[in-house]
C-alpha cells in the first residue's frame, strides 16, 4: 500500500514543490534543470511504452482474429520495417565530422532509407490525412451552419466578414470605401508623392511636427507642401477616413481579431488559467489521485 | 433537433464493386500515360562524390576530418600523412520538371518509386471520401506503424543515447555515435534515477507488477503539474490581467486623445468583463448578471466565428500543398 | 430543385471543393496579397536587430502542417540570412528536424558565403516539450551536449560562449500545436523576457492573439501571414522576385502563390453556407420545421 500510493503520491507533491521552488529561489534552479532533465528521458522512455502498447494491441488482434486483423498486421510489419531500419541506421551515410562511423549520422539522413520512409511515407500520409479536413469543413458549412438564433447569427457573420477580409475578395467587395491610396490619387500627378508620404507617416502615428519628407521637416515646409501636409493630416487622422477605411473588409477583419476576438480568447485564457492552477494544486497536494488508477 | 434544422446527408454507399473497379482501371490507365506522356513521378539527381581524409588518430581512431579536395587535404596526400581517408556518394535533386539539366543529371530510380509510392499513398486517403474502402485502411495501418516507429527511433537517439547513455556510459556513446564529445565528459551518477524510472515505467506492460509504474509515472505528473501552475499563472492569468486593465484615454505619438485606440480599450475591458462573468456558474445567470453574461456570450460568438475563419483557411492551404505536390512533383504540370 | 438540394450527396460537395482548389492551382492563379500590420511588426522585429543578432528559430511543425507553414519557415530563413544574423535551429517536434535540415540546405544553396558552426548551427529535436525550454532558459549546454551533427558545443565558434537562450536576441517559434508558441511564450518570452515574433496555423492563431503585444510583438497567421511576409521581404529584398528564387525548391513566393486556391474556396465556403441556410428559412417559412 505505502509502495503503491504513498510513495507515488510524495514523489508527485516533491517533485511539483521543487518545480514551484525553482521560480522563486535561484539556488534550487540547478535542482530544477536536473529534475527537467529527468522529465526529458522519461519522455523519451514513454515512447517505449507507447510502442510496446501498440504491439500488444495489435498482436492481440491478430490472435483473437478480430475484425480488422490484416490491417494490425500491416501496422505490424510498417512498425518493425520502420523501426529496425531507424533504430540500426541502415543504409545511412558516414558525415564530414567522422567519415567512417555511419552512427554519426542525424536521424534523419537525406538519401538513407529511414529518410526514404520520411519523404515518401510519412508525409503524404500526415500531410493527406490533415488536408481531407478541408472537405469535411465544406460539407459541415453546408449541412450544419444555420443562423437559427440571434447568437448563431452573429458567429456566421463574423465568420463571413473574416472569410472574405483574409483573402483578395474583400478588397474588391468594399473598394469603394477610402484608403490611402484613393486618397492620393484624387491629387495631380506633381504632389501625389509627397501626400503619399505624408500619409504613411500620419498613418503610422507620426504627429504633424514631426513629419519629414524628402529631407524637409514640417516645420520647414513652404507654400503648397505645408498646405497638403496640413489637408493629408486632417483627412488620414480624422476619425471619419479612419471609421470608413476601418470599414473595408480587410481592416474589419483585423479590427475583429485586435478587439472582440481578443477579449473573448483573453477571457478563456484566464478561466483555463485557474482552472489548471486549481488542478495542479490538487495533485501536488494530493487531493486528485486520479492518476494513480484503481485502489489496490 | 428538427429534420430540416440540417440538410440531409445521404448514406455514403461507396458506388458499388463495380464502380470501384472502372475507377481503379481508368486511374491505372491515366497513371501509365501520365508515366510516359508527362514523365509523371520522374526525379533527376545529380551525384557528388564526398571524399573525406583524416589527419589524425589512428586507423581504428582517426580523427580530424578535412576534405580531400581541400588545401589541407591535399597536402597531407602529397606527403603521405594521411591516416585513413573514406568517400561515399550523395546526389543533389533537381527541382520537378525542371527543363534544362546539367549533363551529369541521371534518373534516380528509388526517388522516382518514392514520388510514385507518395501519390498512391495519397490517393488512396483521398479516396475516403467516396466511401470507406481497404486502400484507405491499408494506408492509415501504414501510416499508424511507420510514424509509431519513427517516434520512437527519434526518442530513442535523441532522448535515450543523448541524454541518459552519455551521462552513464560516455565512453560508450563516444565511440558509437558521438565521437566529437569532449574528452573529459565524465559520467553523472544521478541519472541513475532516470535509468530506474524508466525500466519501472516500461514494467506497465508486464501482467503483474505493472504498479511500480506509478513511480515515474507520479514524477511526470507532478513535474507537470509544478511548472505548468506557475507559467499558466503567470502569462495567461496575471499578464492577460495586465493587458486588459489599461489606460481607457489612450494617447498617441504627439500626446493628444487617439479615438480609435479609447474605444478599443474600452471594448476589451467590457468583452472580458462580460465573459468572465459568463463563466460565472455558481451565480444564477439574472437581472444585471444574466444580461451581462449574455453580453458576455455575444463577445464569445464572435469569437467562435473568427476562428472559424481562420480555421477554413489552414484547412485549405493544406489540401492546396497536397494539390501542389501531385501536380507539380507528380505529374510536372506546373 | 429544392429537394435535389436539400438532399445532396456530400460527395458532390467534396468535389466542389477539390475543384475549387485544384483549378486554381492549375491555372496558377494569384491575386495580390495585402499586408497587414501584424506581417509589418513581425518583418520589423528582425529587420530592426543590429547584424549579426543571435536568432532562436524553432521549427515546432510536422508534415500535417507544412502548407501553412514551410513557407513562413523558408522566408524567415531567408530574412536571417540576408541580415547576416546568427541563426539557432531547433525544434521540439521529431517530425520537425527534416525541415530544419531543408531550411540549412537553403542556406548552402542560395547563400553559400555563410558557414555552418559560424552563422547557423542546428540543435535538432529534442524529446520533453517544455521540459526542453525550461532547461535551455537555465543551462544551454546541460541539455545539449552536442549539435545535431555530433560536434562538442565548446568546439563550435557559434556555441562556445553560449550560456542559456537568455543570451539570444530574437526568438521565432514557428508553431502547429502543443509544443511550440504558447510554451515558449509561458516558459522562455514570459519569465525571461525574450523579445518574440511567431508564425502558427489558421487554427492557432486567435489564440495567441491575447499574447499580442506583450510578450508576442507580432504573430504570422496561417498562410496569409506568410504571404504578406514574403511581399515585404520581395520589396525590400527584390531579388528573391526573380526566377532563381521564384522557381527554387522552396520558392521565394510559394505562400503568395498558395492565396489563389484561398481565393476561391473561402468564396465557395461562403456561398455553401448562404446556401444551406437559404434552404433552412425556406423550409420553415414552409412551416416544415
Amino acid at each position: 500500500m505505502i509502495a503503491k500510493r504513498t510513495i507515488p503520491l510524495f514523489i508527485a507533491a516533491l517533485v511539483g514543490v521543487l518545480m514551484i521552488a525553482t521560480y522563486f529561489v535561484p539556488y534550487t534552479e540547478k535542482w530544477g534543470a536536473d529534475a527537467m532533465e529527468m522529465f526529458i528521458i522519461l519522455a523519451a522512455a514513454a515512447m517505449v511504452l507507447g510502442a510496446g502498447n501498440l504491439l500488444l494491441l495489435n498482436l492481440s488482434k491478430i490472435s483473437n482474429r478480430q475484425p480488422g486483423w490484416g490491417y494490425a498486421g500491416i501496422t505490424l510489419t510498417a512498425f518493425f520495417v520502420t523501426l529496425i531500419i531507424g533504430l540500426f541506421k541502415i543504409g545511412a551515410m558516414p558525415t564530414s565530422s567522422a567519415a567512417t562511423n555511419a552512427w554519426t549520422a542525424p536521424v534523419v539522413q537525406e538519401g538513407s532509407p529511414f529518410w526514404w520512409i520520411y519523404k515518401y511515407g510519412l508525409v503524404p500520409l500526415t500531410a493527406t490525412m490533415f488536408a481531407m479536413l478541408a472537405f469535411y469543413i465544406a460539407s459541415a458549412a453546408f449541412r450544419a451552419f444555420r443562423a437559427k438564433n440571434v447568437e448563431a447569427t452573429l458567429l456566421l457573420g463574423t465568420a463571413f466578414i473574416v472569410l472574405l477580409g483574409q483573402v483578395y475578395a474583400g478588397v474588391w467587395l468594399t473598394d469603394f470605401l477610402p484608403t490611402l491610396e484613393s486618397y492620393v490619387a484624387g491629387f495631380p500627378a506633381a504632389s501625389q508623392e509627397f501626400v503619399l508620404a505624408v500619409g504613411m507617416q500620419v498613418k503610422a502615428g507620426v504627429p504633424l511636427t514631426d513629419v519629414v519628407v524628402g529631407g524637409v521637416a514640417y516645420a520647414n515646409m513652404v507654400g503648397e507642401h505645408h498646405a497638403l501636409a496640413i489637408e493629408t493630416n486632417n483627412y488620414i487622422g480624422g476619425w471619419w477616413y479612419q471609421l470608413l477605411n476601418g470599414l473595408r473588409l480587410e481592416n474589419l477583419t483585423q479590427v475583429i481579431l485586435d478587439v472582440p476576438q481578443k477579449a473573448g480568447n483573453r477571457a478563456i485564457m484566464i478561466g483555463i488559467a485557474l482552472g489548471i492552477v486549481s488542478t495542479s494544486l490538487k495533485v501536488i497536494l494530493g487531493v486528485d489521485r486520479s492518476y494513480l488508477g484503481s485502489a489496490d | 433537433m428538427s429534420q430540416h434544422d440540417t440538410t440531409h446527408a445521404p448514406k455514403a454507399t461507396g458506388g458499388g464493386l463495380i464502380g470501384w473497379i472502372v475507377g481503379l482501371l481508368v486511374l491505372v490507365v491515366g497513371m501509365v500515360v501520365a508515366g510516359f506522356v508527362l514523365d509523371a513521378g520522374q526525379v533527376w539527381v545529380v551525384p557528388e562524390t564526398q571524399s573525406y581524409v583524416a589527419l589524425g588518430g589512428t586507423a581504428d581512431a582517426p580523427e580530424r576530418w578535412v576534405a580531400s579536395a581541400s588545401e589541407a587535404g591535399q597536402a597531407a596526400a602529397a606527403a603521405g600523412t594521411v591516416v585513413v581517408a573514406s568517400s561515399w556518394e550523395t546526389v543533389t535533386e533537381l527541382p520537378a520538371g525542371a527543363a534544362d539539366r546539367p549533363a551529369a543529371a541521371v534518373m534516380s530510380w528509388n526517388r522516382t518509386i518514392g514520388v510514385w509510392l507518395a501519390a498512391i499513398l495519397t490517393l488512396c486517403i483521398m479516396s475516403f471520401l467516396i466511401g470507406d474502402n481497404p486502400f484507405y485502411k491499408t494506408a492509415e495501418a501504414l501510416v499508424v506503424g511507420a510514424s509509431a516507429a519513427y517516434w520512437m527511433v527519434y526518442s530513442f537517439y535523441t532522448g535515450i543515447v543523448d541524454k541518459l547513455l552519455v551521462n552513464l556510459w560516455p565512453g560508450l556513446v563516444r565511440s558509437w555515435t558521438t565521437p566529437g564529445l569532449a574528452d573529459d565528459y565524465h559520467w553523472h551518477w544521478i541519472y541513475i534515477i532516470p535509468l530506474i524510472l524508466s525500466i519501472m515505467l516500461v514494467c506497465r506492460l508486464l501482467p503483474s507488477g505493472g504498479w511500480i509504474a506509478r513511480w515515474p509515472l507520479a514524477f511526470i505528473i507532478g513535474a507537470t503539474a509544478g511548472f505548468r501552475l506557475l507559467a499558466h499563472l503567470e502569462s495567461d492569468f496575471l499578464l492577460q490581467i495586465k493587458g486588459t486593465i489599461t489606460s481607457l484615454w489612450a494617447v498617441n505619438a504627439a500626446d493628444t486623445f487617439a479615438f480609435w485606440p479609447s474605444v478599443s480599450a474600452i471594448v476589451i475591458l467590457l468583452s472580458v468583463l462580460a465573459c468572465l462573468v459568463y463563466f460565472f456558474f455558481s451565480m444564477e445567470h439574472t437581472g444585471l448578471v444574466g444580461k451581462t453574461a449574455r453580453g458576455g456570450i455575444l463577445v464569445l460568438m464572435v469569437t467562435f466565428g473568427a476562428a472559424f475563419g481562420l480555421t477554413v483557411m489552414g484547412r485549405i492551404t493544406l489540401l492546396t500543398e497536397r494539390f501542389d505536390f501531385l501536380f507539380k512533383d507528380w505529374l510536372h504540370l506546373l | 430543385m429544392l429537394n435535389l438540394l436539400r438532399n445532396l450527396d456530400r460527395r458532390l460537395i467534396f468535389l466542389i471543393m477539390g475543384l475549387a482548389v485544384a483549378i486554381p492551382v492549375l491555372m496558377r492563379f494569384e491575386p495580390p496579397s495585402e499586408v497587414t500590420m501584424m506581417d509589418q511588426n513581425v518583418f520589423d522585429a528582425v529587420q530592426d536587430l543590429p547584424d549579426g543578432s543571435r536568432v532562436l528559430l524553432s521549427f515546432d511543425f510536422d508534415p500535417g502542417s507544412q502548407g501553412e507553414l514551410l513557407p513562413m519557415a523558408m522566408s524567415f530563413t531567408r530574412h536571417l540570412a540576408e541580415k547576416k544574423h546568427k541563426i539557432y535551429f531547433m525544434c521540439l517536434w521529431p517530425l520537425g528536424e527534416p525541415f530544419i535540415e531543408d531550411a540549412m540546405k537553403l542556406l548552402q544553396e542560395e547563400y553559400p558565403h555563410l558557414k555552418y558552426g559560424t552563422d547557423y548551427v542546428s540543435f535538432g529535436y529534442k524529446p520533453g516539450g517544455e521540459a526542453v525550454i525550461k532547461n535551455i532558459i537555465v543551462d544551454w549546454k546541460q541539455l545539449f551536449i552536442t549539435d545535431s551533427r555530433k560536434q562538442d558545443l565548446k568546439e563550435i565558434p557559434m556555441t562556445m560562449k553560449l550560456k542559456s537562450a537568455k543570451s539570444m536576441d530574437l526568438l521565432i517559434s514557428i508553431s502547429a500545436g502543443d509544443p511550440g508558441t504558447k510554451q515558449w511564450i509561458q516558459y522562455a518570452a514570459t519569465p525571461a523576457k525574450l523579445p518574440m515574433v511567431s508564425g502558427c496555423t489558421g487554427v492557432q492563431a486567435p489564440l495567441f492573439y491575447p499574447y499580442i503585444p506583450d510578450p508576442l510583438s507580432g504573430l504570422l497567421a496561417a498562410i496569409k501571414g506568410a504571404a504578406g511576409y514574403e511581399k515585404i521581404m520581395s520589396e525590400h529584398y527584390p531579388d528573391l522576385k526573380t526566377p532563381a528564387f521564384v522557381k527554387s525548391r522552396f520558392s521565394s513566393t510559394a505562400a503568395q502563390q498558395r492565396m489563389g486556391p484561398q481565393f476561391v474556396a473561402h468564396l465557395l465556403m461562403v456561398a455553401l453556407i448562404l446556401l444551406g441556410n437559404v434552404i433552412f428559412f425556406i423550409d420553415r417559412s414552409q412551416g416544415n420545421a
